[in-house]
């Protein structure tokens, strides 16, 4: 990590001077800062050790047949294009650091959307990039992996949806690193103007190496008045990631943002998606659900910041911890004086199947307004040897059951997933469960 | 042909609380077992359906199958029933998932195994199925999407036993104090839906263990035995039911 590697990173994408002047800077904050004191055990993280940037095997192309070969069959693999038949209405994919497929549809670009490759966009659209990257929402001063994205980001998606249009079909990105201790540093960017709507689908799968890999992606939201947007992000990738991603949203009058997230991979996770609620009556719904496994550590959680008058927000989270693995929840809800009529409700329950995992709460309030309603709940449980017991004697055996109560305890989320994902979660899920016993 | 426990032993944390108990239920009959609180009747009951925390000595076949070596599951799966007497609330799992799986492990499979198809409930008219029996136990459409047990009361915990008594079908059915915290309405369904089992099945071999008589003024029992201290001390036919009322078990050695 030198400032040579991200000049050369800014040449290589023909940058304009303001952009490698940000990246500059980040490199001067990623420098200076400590690495966090809390979260997850990142001791084994070796900065030293990841390639920051690789030059794409082409251009972004948009026809099929176009994408290299290898790209294309692990996309097949994954079921991808069906994927797009049924659900896409865009997919800006990543492979290694470039983009080399990405396809909208007509009807979109006529509806003025921009759905694009996070490079192309600096070069497209200066002026919203300019104004809305890193600037406003996260900036690299927010913590030591937002500071290291902003100095060799590469690719991601940018979406700007103008006033009142409503994205019907959900828009996806789908990440990966191919590349042998590759980085991946994308950058997403959602604009959504006033009264607008749109569903982003982020989904991760990376294939298992030997080394270790590092994730720290930046995603930033803009939701303006009575504009709505889903953000669902579907967590696999393989074990030997660490995942240090920074996700926000600033929501305006009215405006509704959700987030939605499935975590089942990564070594190590730290993700804490935010809502800033600055307009009155925005609101913000926090909807995750983690499973770790053995080696893993999944330190995720929520955070919402209550601004405007009769703001709310609703955080609910699920973890479930086994063979080894563990689990921590941070939800941090604040409350500003003057926030009058703020509503907010927080729950956490983690489920722990076995002797040897953990999961762990820490659900956090500040409230400094009176006129307020704010609870919260944090239950961490294990399912009883009464409940199995009770199943089994009507005939279900102990891993039937366990998969069953789990199944049940996740459902509430996973009903928030894209339906193959959804599929996708459980049938991992009944995989894991098989011959376990509590 | 019968469930016969043969001198069993079972102890709870350390303590001996079934001191060798022996008695056969013949397919068809009902046997009523009865005793004072702190008997080993629930004890009993747990020990046939395999609870995993006891330690349990001596012998038990259901139609010459050695019980003692299976699992909670594969016992039921054999045509064991188990009515419990608190049910445990189970979050996440409902009603229908659960009866639909039980019935499919347990009813379905043994139809299959032993060729009588036509005692199976379609998986395709499961619903209906469902449906009717819930009516006639008059348990609640919606409670049957709710999660098992979870904020029923009494009484329809203990009618949401017969359901699955009455999904299951099994060879032997233990039904432990399934009379109690009733009322007189819901005593009554439960009584009825013991009744419809059994001209549904009359060889199935009940085991019923209770507190009181009134649920015997429904159910005819064969045969009547009294547990005392982790024994049976005595046995007789419905007559001892009255002696019981006036005597109390004080009287019986």
């Amino acid at each position: 990590m030198s400032e040579k590697v991200v000049r050369e990173i800014a040449l290589s994408k023909k940058e304009p001077k303001w952009m490698l002047d940000k990246r500059l800077e980040a490199l001067r904050v990623f420098k200076a800062k400590p690495m966090p004191k809390w979260g997850a055990d990142l001791s084994g993280l070796d900065f030293s050790s990841f390639t920051y940037f690789k030059q794409p095997e082409g251009e972004a192309k948009r026809s099929w047949a176009d994408v290299p070969k290898k790209a294309r069959e692990t996309f097949e693999n994954l079921k991808i294009p069906q994927a797009e038949r049924r659900w896409l209405s865009g997919v800006g994919a990543q492979w290694d650091s470039g983009v080399v497929y990405q396809h909208l549809k007509d009807k979109m670009e006529k509806l003025g959307v921009v759905f694009c490759d996070m490079d192309e966009a600096v070069k497209q659209y200066p002026k919203q990039v300019k104004q809305y990257f890193m600037s406003q929402c996260i900036k690299a001063e927010d913590n030591k992996f937002s500071a290291l994205h902003g100095a060799v980001w590469s690719g991601g998606s940018f979406v700007y949806v103008p006033r009142g249009v409503k994205v019907s079909e959900p828009l996806q990105g789908f990440f990966w690193l191919n590349l042998m201790r590759g980085g991946q540093f994308e950058h997403t960017l959602i604009i959504v103007e006033e009264e607008g709507s749109l569903e982003f689908i982020e989904g991760c799968s990376a294939p298992t190496y030997q080394k270790e890999s590092l994730h720290a992606g930046v995603v930033e939201i803009f939701v303006g008045k009575k504009a709505r947007v889903k953000y669902v992000t579907v967590q696999n990738w393989s074990r030997d990631v660490y995942n240090l991603a920074t996700k926000r949203a600033i929501v305006q009058e009215n405006g509704l943002m959700e987030w939605v997230s499935g975590s089942m991979g990564s070594k190590k996770t730290m993700v804490y998606p935010s809502s800033i609620l600055t307009g009155n009556k925005a609101k913000a719904i926090h909807l995750s659900l983690s499973l770790a496994g053995k080696g893993q550590e999944l330190d995720t959680g929520g955070k919402v910041i209550h601004i405007g008058k009769e703001t709310s927000s609703n955080i609910v989270a699920k973890s479930i911890s086994k063979d080894g693995g563990a689990t921590s929840f941070r939800g941090l809800v604040k409350i500003v004086k003057g926030a009058k009529g703020a509503k907010s409700s927080m729950s956490c329950e983690s489920l722990i199947l076995d002797k040897k995992s953990q999961a762990k709460t820490y659900p956090q309030m500040e409230i400094l307004e009176d006129e307020v309603v704010a609870m919260h709940e944090a239950k961490t449980g294990k399912i009883a040897e009464e409940e199995l017991f009770y199943l089994q004697s009507r005939g279900l055996s102990q891993a039937e059951a366990m998969s069953m109560i789990v199944n049940g305890f996740m459902e509430p989320v996973i009903k928030q997933l894209p339906l193959e994902y959804a599929v996708e979660m459980n049938r991992l899920i009944e995989l894991n469960m098989e011959g376990k016993v509590g | 042909m019968s469930l016969i426990i043969k001198d069993l032993k079972v102890k709870v944390e350390g303590k001996e609380i079934l001191r060798g108990v022996n008695l056969e239920v013949k397919p068809g009959e009902v046997v009523a077992i009865m005793g004072p609180n702190g008997s080993g009747k629930s004890t009993l009951a747990y020990s046939l359906a395999g609870k995993p925390d006891y330690a349990v000595k001596g012998e038990v076949r259901l139609d010459g199958l050695d019980m003692l070596r299976l699992k909670p599951d594969e016992r039921a799966k054999n045509g064991l029933f188990l009515g419990w007497q608190q049910p445990v609330a189970v979050k996440g799992v409902t009603v229908e998932q659960l009866l639909r799986a039980a019935i499919v492990n347990c009813r379905n499979a043994a139809c299959e195994r032993t060729g009588q198809v036509d005692r199976c409930v379609k998986l395709t008219e499961f619903k209906q199925w469902l449906n009717h029996e819930a009516g006639l136990l008059k348990i609640e459409a919606k409670q049957l999407k709710r999660s098992v047990n979870v904020g029923f009361s009494g009484g329809e915990r203990k009618r949401l036993e017969m359901l699955q008594l009455i999904g299951l079908m099994p060879k032997y059915a233990v039904l432990d104090e399934i009379d109690s915290g009733l009322d007189i309405d819901a005593l009554k369904l439960v009584a009825e839906g013991i009744k419809r089992v059994k001209r549904q099945n009359p060889k199935m071999g009940i085991m019923l263990i209770t507190h009181y008589r009134r649920i015997l003024d429904y159910i005819n029992p064969d045969k009547v035995v009294v547990m005392k201290e982790g024994r049976i001390v005595k046995s007789g036919g419905r007559q001892l039911v009255e002696k019981l009322e006036q005597e109390g078990y004080e009287g019986i050695e």
